[in-house]
């Protein structure tokens, strides 16, 4: 197990930040027919998927760049999947081809002579079936049912491509494989379960880690109840260096699953800390702080090295224990996908169900955390941010995600007559996709209307603080 | 800028010291960054503020004028930057950059190419997400503002992230010593399209590119120039709306005139107060009432991004 371990890590140390292949024990991404349905898996040789009515194995995937695209073909040992090169395949968006004298015919097209009355298709359902058992490609089918569609040729280009899509998604489905990225796992879970993430737009949470000046070296303060999105988020920017200390106010955490479905390494895992308020600020009085002399330096070097060697103690700990877990992915995307015992998967925080380090809690102490981030829809803010605020070093900034205005309202409020903070201000962000074709460009048609609120300020030093300092 | 080096990094145990970056702050909307020198002096509206009253204070900490006006001094951070940079050209905006950043997923060690380097808003934020161990190659075809945006950067402590190089990228495209290894692109270009093929040739496979234009028109250009060999083609407009928040008394029982959301807390308390006098108490309460601010930025640009894709 050890040795195995050592292998995983020599493995690990050699991957680029954003590894542009894929490798067995990888979290996956699989987005099928542009998006109609989005899956986590992990990949391993005996992880399969659903498509259709057909089950196909992932070990195909395996190795290969992200951004493949992959077929699902019928051969003689049942379905399986292939890879296709991207270029052959029309996907929706704005790449759509347009014959070059497509423009200049469409004009003279339109749909006065289109009835709706089913008669168009001359292929029968029991027809197709009987090409699929004579092992015809789902591209063929579509092909025939073009072929044999009496108002296909009447159509508009624009409207042919939109026929041509509709069909190849239903008699020849493609998965695409994405790299999972807080980008991508929170378009998902936006599209998909909102609720679970809180209503956290991908543009807010943007907003939110650049408000905060999340980056390497910092350590972070978070209170994460949106399933873990924002603990992924903030450790994804940290890279392994600097820690993201992720808060709770009960005797549990809150639950981090979607920590898992970014392929940290076991470094930046170990930089991920589970703490429980209470251990946060218990050995100071913050105001205090820094009349302490900041005599020694050196002392404390020493100290985060020991704390290094401890916390990777753990980390490797809670690996193991993780080895042991069944199933890691969401259960009701992929029912049939096991989780495979390999040392790789998944992360959860370094000290999972243990104790925060104190050395750990004293440096924190010491120097405040550089910032912090809230997405606490459940908790009362008000008095929330006036326990967290003096954890902060200052002139650290601070964002607060909430998908109402009002609880925003108020602790922007209270926040002003407590003189803690400045620069307060809500903002709003506001999201617009284009369909961008010639001739044919405009806003989408379907948007979202609210990506929640945000509340961002700065940290002052109370004068009495900063007099006493000097 | 960064906390790259650990004696300059913000916390409880670090004070101002003499040659720092501080961001004076006045109010939201102004903001300035200065150089602490010992013997230097800042004057504003409030009066004479001296540098050396600066030094050994934490930063966030209020300081007082000689006629007792006050400022707050901030440790930089890339947003604050953006908003006390000289703007040589029109730059990048907090929406725009946090959304540049999270859709080209960059992290830490990622390689990024980025022209124009303008004024180096974005720049800034960029190597922020690159540190410690990736890098930045900006290009910029105006030798005077590459060689200012390369001096405020060395300013900032980020010359050891960031490489200003005078190029005409729509011209001569990127260097081909970048061929095959950036992670991620960024355009803001007047032509974007004729760099669109050197871009291509120089991402990883399923690299993300980026091109942000303030027109339609050029959106309408560069996305036919994607076609070839980029997918996931996708164009976004963001902005932020910003909010007010108001304390506001009501009257509790809605008699009398107006609305209870009145724009004249004070003017109501008055009459209040001499009603109480009479023996008429209203019941009043206190609300934070909340509204969208009345101006904001309409149009920034158009964020077309795309994925090189898959041979």
């Amino acid at each position: 197990m050890a040795e195995e371990g050592g292998g995983h890590q020599v493995e690990e140390a050699l991957r680029p930040p954003n590894p542009r292949t894929t490798w067995e024990g990888c979290s996956v991404l699989l987005d099928i027919n542009d998006g109609d349905r989005l899956v986590f898996a992990r990949l391993s040789p005996a992880a399969s998927l659903k498509i259709g009515n057909k089950k196909c194995f992932l070990s195909p995937l395996i190795g290969c760049p992200y951004g493949s695209l992959f077929r699902v073909d019928t051969g003689p040992d049942g379905p399986h999947l292939t890879r296709i090169s991207s270029s052959s395949a029309p996907s929706h968006d704005n790449c759509m081809q347009e014959s070059d004298d497509g423009q200049s015919i469409d004009e003279l097209k339109d749909n006065r002579s289109l009835i709706d009355n089913n008669t168009a298709q001359s292929l029968s359902s029991n027809d197709i079936d009987a090409m699929k058992r004579e092992g015809a490609t789902g591209d063929e089918i579509v092909e025939a049912l073009i072929a044999n569609s009496s108002t296909f040729g009447k159509k508009t280009a624009f409207s042919q491509e939109k026929y041509k899509l509709k069909k190849q998604k239903k008699h020849a489905p493609k998965v695409l494989l994405r790299r999972p990225s807080t980008r991508s796992i929170c378009e998902t879970y936006f599209k998909k379960h909102p609720a679970r993430i809180g209503f956290l737009r991908m543009d807010t949470l943007s907003l939110l880690l650049s408000m905060a000046n999340v980056g390497a070296y910092s350590d972070v303060l978070v209170v994460d109840m949106v399933g873990g999105l924002l603990t992924g988020a903030i450790a994804e920017r940290l890279g392994g260096i600097g820690y993201t200390c992720s808060t709770y106010f009960r005797s549990m955490p809150y639950p981090s699953d979607i920590v898992r479905m970014f392929n940290f390494s076991s470094e930046i895992c170990s930089r991920i800390i589970q703490a429980p308020f209470s251990d946060l600020c218990s050995s100071q009085n913050l105001d205090n702080e820094n009349s302490k002399s900041h005599e020694n330096t050196q002392s404390s070097e020493m100290q985060s090295q020991t704390e290094d060697s401890l916390l990777t103690e753990s980390a490797s700990k809670s690996l193991i224990a993780l080895s042991e877990d069944p199933v890691v992915l969401e259960g009701d995307y992929m029912p049939d996908c096991r989780h495979e015992n390999n040392t790789s998967t998944g992360c959860k925080s370094a000290n999972s169900g243990r104790k925060v380090p104190p050395e750990l809690v004293k440096l924190w102490n010491e120097r405040g955390f550089s910032s912090l981030i809230v997405a606490a829809p459940e908790l009362e803010l008000g008095s929330l941010i006036q326990d967290l605020l003096p954890l902060l070093s200052y002139s650290a900034p601070f964002a607060i995600y909430h998908q109402f205005l009002q609880p925003l309202a108020t602790c922007m409020h209270r926040l002003q007559t407590s003189r803690m903070a400045i620069n307060l201000q809500i903002s709003e962000p506001w999201l617009r996709e284009y369909q961008v074709l010639p001739s044919r460009t405009h806003p989408m048609m379907q948007m979202s209307a609210c990506g929640g609120y945000i509340l961002s300020g700065i940290r002052i030093c109370s004068s009495e603080a900063c007099n006493g300092n000097n | 800028m960064l906390p790259i080096d650990p004696s300059k990094r913000n916390s409880f145990e670090r004070h101002i010291c003499e040659g720092d970056l501080v961001i004076v702050y006045e109010r939201h909307d102004n903001m300035k960054a200065i150089k602490l020198q010992k013997d230097s002096v800042f004057q504003n509206r409030f009066g004479v503020f001296k540098h050396s009253d600066w030094i050994g204070k934490p930063f966030g900490s209020k300081v007082l004028s000689n006629k007792g006006g006050f400022v707050y001094l901030l440790a930089p951070t890339p947003e604050l930057w953006t908003l006390v940079l000289s703007h040589r050209t029109q730059i990048l905006y907090l929406p725009d950059i946090s959304f540049v950043l999270s859709y080209l997923e960059i992290v830490p060690g990622c390689l990024v190419l980025e022209s124009g380097t303008g004024s180096g808003s974005l720049t800034t934020s960029l190597a922020r997400a690159v540190a410690p161990s990736g890098h930045v190659y900006t290009f910029d075809f105006h030798e005077q503002r590459a060689n200012l945006a390369r001096e405020d950067f060395k300013r900032n402590g980020l010359s050891s992230l960031i490489t200003v190089t005078v190029r005409d990228i729509q011209g001569e495209g990127f260097p081909e010593e970048f061929c095959g290894s950036a992670d991620s692109v960024f355009l803001d270009l007047p032509q974007p399209w004729l760099a669109m093929p050197s871009a291509g040739r120089m991402l990883k496979q399923d690299g993300v590119l980026c091109s942000f234009s303030p027109c339609i028109e050029q959106v309408q250009h560069s996305c036919e120039a994607l076609k070839s060999n980029f997918t996931d083609v996708r164009t976004f407009e963001v902005l932020l709306r910003t909010y007010e928040i108001k304390e506001v008394r009501m009257d509790g029982n809605g008699g009398g005139e107006g609305s209870p959301v009145g724009p004249f807390p004070r003017k109501r308390r008055q009459r209040l107060s001499g009603e109480g006098n009479n023996g008429n108490v209203e019941q009043t309460t206190t609300a934070v009432m909340v509204r969208p601010c009345s101006e904001a930025r309409g149009h920034t640009g158009y964020l077309t991004f795309a994925r090189l894709a898959c041979i």
